[in-house]
């Protein structure tokens, strides 16, 4: 079956829902989809509807990198760890010090993103640091 | 008078040809946008306008044979009733990570909180084995896709 029958339920979706910059391509066996959605919710939704088609992500054909357009310099973001604290770091790596922490659930800003992975963050405390990107979902 | 008895049935043939080609060439607008749909589905992100039987393509393309066989494609779909194709579609392949050294880090950096799993990268390709509970897979698959790998092989995880 190719992909993008496979994988329709998700390509309408982020087609309906104004995905901005959207690629969707198929190179080697794999569909790309990548994209700035309008904000965290829109991207949660495709990730459910990905997870619904390959349960657990399992099938390995798809790479999904959907970036949210909300998550601008001077925003609030949320803390969005399993259950543990997130690590503020003096630089962007986890081979840099840590030198903060931010718990579960808490709302920080966001000063600016240093890459995709690691954003500068500053807590409610005046920490500041850099932490996982992942971690951390925009409040829009 | 004998004339006009031969004329009037080819007369009539020629009205009715005419009537059946200008009938057939007005395919209304949302008609044609539906057919184009149909052919250009190959690429999904391809977006399709038509005002006035003038059609208009936007949206991502991988390359200039994609961009031109798209707008080909879209033209064949109705070639009587298409006036013309605005090609509007720009060409931004999807770019894959190819330095396996940096993509190595960034998995490290990725997979500092699953202390479970064991990731590997060869060739843009990040392959993952070892056990993950089912509430953190969504996690660990959005941290690797971020990293814009050729492609994420958890067939090897056992969740949890």
């Amino acid at each position: 079956m190719a992909l993008t029958t496979k994988y329709q339920a998700l390509i309408a979706e982020a087609k309906s829902a104004g995905i901005d910059d959207l690629q969707i391509a198929e190179l080697d066996g794999v569909l790309h989809i990548r994209g700035t959605a309008p904000n965290a919710d829109v991207k949660n939704k495709l990730w459910d509807i990905y997870n619904q088609i390959d349960p657990n992500f399992l099938s390995s054909d798809v790479v999904m990198n959907v970036d949210v357009s909300t998550a601008v310099s001077g925003s609030q973001v949320r803390v969005i760890t399993n259950n543990s604290n997130l690590n503020i770091r003096k630089g962007p790596g986890t081979d840099q010090p840590i030198i903060g922490k931010a718990a579960k659930n808490e709302v920080i800003t966001l000063i600016s993103r240093a890459n995709d992975q690691w954003w500068l963050v500053r807590t409610q405390e005046n920490e500041e640091g850099y932490c996982y990107a992942q971690y951390l979902e925009p409040i829009s | 008078m004998r004339l006009k008895s031969i004329l009037s049935p080819v007369l009539l043939g020629l009205i009715c040809v005419v009537v059946f080609i200008s009938c057939k060439s007005k395919v209304s607008d949302a008609d044609l946008k539906a057919k184009v749909e149909q052919v250009v589905n190959s690429n999904p992100t391809v977006f399709v306008d038509v005002k006035d039987a003038v059609v208009t393509l936007t949206g991502n393309v991988q390359n200039e044979d994609e961009r031109l066989n798209l707008e080909k494609a879209a033209k064949a779909a109705e070639p009587k009733a298409i006036k013309s194709v605005v090609n509007n579609l720009s060409i931004t392949p999807v770019l894959v990570s190819s330095d396996d050294i940096a993509l190595t880090d960034k998995v490290l950096d990725a997979t500092k909180d699953f202390p479970n799993i064991k990731a590997t990268v060869a060739e843009g390709i990040i392959t993952v084995t070892g056990e993950v509970e089912q509430a953190r897979i969504q996690t660990l698959k959005m941290s690797l896709d971020a990293l814009n790998p050729k492609k994420v092989d958890l067939s090897g995880v056992k969740v949890k």
